[in-house]
């Protein structure tokens, strides 16, 4: 069943006039807008985005700490123009306390300053790094994780636990891909290894084909690709005959992604703040309700925004469901301090940012399904990995040229 | 009664924010209005010079960055202003040099190559541009003491330069200009033989209609205080396009009608309807197939024909 606005007002009407509320209960819902992308080519995200979050509402009948809450769904139509001007529908028209999304860093960036200004906190999972290290927002907080979050966990299991001494990299040509390689880049190199070649195919490749061809004389392969792209990588990876092991970060093998794979994914060590296969509660109820709703498990698209769910539900406990105080609300979410979400226990840093736990998995074939197993879990692994955090904000920020590679 | 026609569309919209309630809907009818200047600049070139240009997104785009570029450098806003048209006009004649090496086919595909070019750098030239991160400006200009902060002071503004681009293409078309342009649209090499200089009529139509898009471009900054390469994709030029053909080529009032008809289905329609694009597309198809000649020339006609008159 598609959930269109209209419906989600009824529904949330229907579920409000059913129960009974507790005598705290302010009689003025809680007012939660979603940004996400509903068409064009960044749609497949955005839609388990917005199937996370009706999971979760569903999960608490859409109420929490004794509110209703209102969700208002926005298509941005994933352009910077058009998530502008529908933050300023949820923001003026609607009154929205708080916003989900948006999908893609370059959404995020378009209504940074107009949020700050607004009071209105976001929970995004938009990866880009400077969101919270050198021009954070105090009303952003990220519950998932940087770009570079799952690359720095990646390359230590690289360096030390496969000893691997050369590898090569694949990313897409986009923020998203320079800021992942160069995370993974500065860990394994430190960590004794060499990025012997860096590539970057266009964001939109029919054929990787001679990007391929470019990788020999390595250990193995590390991919950054996001969307649907890691699936186009490995099939021509494989069809290519080359047998070396390859690794990926969040995007490349999504748990949500695994059933369009084929053989051609088997082995794929990847690491991912979400893991499906995460032994906690709230987990085994977003993967069954998941699976019940819309007959998929989830991956870290809609158990972001499910997260995200939590946390608002975190603070608004907190402040004793009020957020008429926007400035005691934003202080809220952000000492927000979990122990049971589906991606384990979280806290956020200063800045807004996740430290949570981070899993390394391997994708393995059980009868006839593909799934991840995790093989090591990294607790408490904050944005800036292991470095020190003025040293780590004194530098660049993460990009396709920095920093240089030491060979 | 043309007179009073006009006048009271005046009122209406220099009351807009007094009586939309919602600033949200200030924005919007902000936006339509830019929108309609970019309209309004590629029908310049569309309509009147019979040009159809696939690149007027990289014109625009190159004043919203030249403007960013020229702001976070810390200039103030006369000189972002100065400085982004004057970058915007040397580039629209750089573009009209090239571009109308050829006419027809010819013209379109290379304006669809220099927005591709300005794509480019916009999207790989990361230390000049910031790449798909885009660039972010903080505040906006208070001209004459009235602060363009605030969602009725930026509409205001954007409705007087709205209005002076009105004003400036209706002396454009009814100047001898302006019909020197029609004419190399219908018949150039009649043009041509009765002592005209075609190519040069040709390039300062591309030049005025690239100035308006450098305009336009530059409410587009100062509205989202945030410029990046989806501002100046292929698409962005074919909705500038889609505009002007659905609105009435060749007509002041169609540009303007069909920039409102594609903001309010793309901000205001697709909040209720999940597939508004295929709505959008449907009505433009509606267009296509009733009203070849664009909504407005279509309605005017309509209403000739009607038996009530």
């Amino acid at each position: 069943m598609r959930i269109t606005r209209r419906s989600f007002l009824a529904g949330t009407a229907a579920v409000a006039a059913t129960l009974p509320f507790p005598a705290i209960a302010q009689n003025k819902p809680v007012k939660i807008g979603l940004l996400t992308v509903k068409t064009g080519p960044l749609a497949a995200g955005g839609i388990q985005m917005e199937q996370g979050t009706i999971r979760f509402m569903k999960d608490r009948n859409y109420t929490l700490a004794g509110r209703k809450v209102e969700l208002i769904v926005a298509d941005t139509g994933g352009n910077p123009a058009g998530t502008k001007t529908k933050t300023q529908e949820l923001v003026e028209r609607d009154g929205v306390d708080m916003i989900f999304g948006p999908l893609a860093a370059f959404e995020l960036l378009a209504i940074s300053d107009y949020t700050a200004q607004a009071k209105t906190p976001v929970l995004s999972l938009a990866a880009a790094e400077d969101m919270t290290q050198r021009r954070p927002n105090p009303y952003f907080i990220r519950a998932s994780a940087t770009s570079s979050q799952n690359m720095h966990p990646l390359a230590d299991y690289a360096a030390k636990e496969l000893k691997y001494k050369r590898v090569m990299t694949l990313a897409d040509d986009f923020a998203f891909g320079h800021e992942q390689m160069a995370g993974f880049g500065r860990v394994f190199e430190d960590g004794g290894g060499r990025i012997a070649k860096k590539l970057w195919p266009p964001l939109v490749t029919p054929d990787y084909t001679p990007y391929i061809a470019q990788i020999t004389g390595v250990d193995a392969v590390v991919q950054g690709f996001a969307s649907s792209n890691p699936l186009k990588f490995m099939k021509q990876y494989r069809d290519a005959g080359l047998k070396l092991p390859v690794l990926g970060g969040g995007t490349a093998a999504d748990d949500a992604l695994l059933k369009s794979y084929g053989d051609e994914a088997v082995g794929m060590i990847s690491c991912s703040f979400y893991t499906a296969d995460l032994d906690t509660p709230s987990n085994k109820r977003l993967v069954d309700g998941m699976v019940k709703d819309y007959g998929n498990i989830p991956g870290l698209y809609a158990a972001g925004l499910y997260i995200n769910g939590i946390v608002a539900e975190g603070a608004l406990e907190k402040t004793g469901g009020k957020t008429d105080d926007r400035e005691a609300f934003n202080k809220a979410l952000r000492s927000v301090s979990l122990t049971d979400t589906p991606r384990g226990p979280l806290s956020f840093d200063h800045l807004g940012n996740v430290v949570g736990s981070f899993y390394i998995r391997r994708t393995e074939r059980k009868g006839d399904k593909l799934v991840n197993t995790t093989i090591k879990t990294y607790p408490k692994v904050s944005q800036f990995w292991t470095y020190d955090e003025k040293w780590f904000l004194s530098q660049a920020v993460y990009s396709r040229d920095f920093p240089p590679l030491k060979s | 009664m043309k007179r009073f026609a006009l006048a009271a569309a005046l009122v209406v919209l220099a009351t807009v924010p007094l009586w939309v309630g919602s600033t949200y809907y200030v924005n919007i009818a902000s936006q339509i209005l830019f929108y309609a200047v970019f309209a309004l600049a590629v029908n310049v070139l569309a309509g009147y010079a019979g040009l159809v240009s696939l690149g007027h997104a990289g014109l625009f785009g190159i004043a919203a960055y030249a403007a960013a570029k020229i702001m976070t450098s810390g200039h103030g806003h006369l000189a972002v202003a100065a400085g982004a048209l004057a970058v915007t006009l040397a580039a629209a004649a750089v573009f009209a040099v090239l571009a109308l090496r050829g006419t027809g086919l010819g013209f379109v595909m290379i304006t669809v190559a220099l927005g591709q070019i300005v794509w480019g750098v916009a999207y790989r030239w990361i230390s000049l541009t910031n790449g798909d991160n885009g660039i972010t400006i903080s505040g906006r200009p208070s001209p004459f003491g009235l602060s363009l902060a605030s969602p009725r002071g930026f509409y205001w503004a954007t409705l007087a330069v709205f209005l002076l681009a009105v004003a400036s293409m209706a002396v454009f078309v009814a100047s001898p200009f302006g019909a020197s342009v029609r004419g190399t649209r219908d018949q150039p090499r009649r043009m041509n033989a009765l002592g005209y200089h075609v190519w040069m009529i040709r390039f300062l139509a591309f030049v005025l209609s690239g100035f308006w898009t450098g305009v336009a471009g530059l409410l587009y900054l100062y509205y989202n205080q945030f410029v990046s390469p989806q501002a100046v994709t292929l698409t962005a030029s074919a909705e500038a396009l889609l505009m002007v053909i659905s609105g009435g080529t060749a007509t002041l009032l169609g540009p303007i009608t069909g920039a409102a008809l594609v903001v309010v289905m793309k901000n205001v329609a697709s909040a209720y309807i999940e597939r508004w694009n295929f709505v959008l597309g449907a009505i433009f198809v509606a267009i296509v197939v009733f009203m070849p000649e664009g909504l407005v020339p279509g309605v005017a006609r309509l209403v000739r024909r009607s038996p009530l008159r």
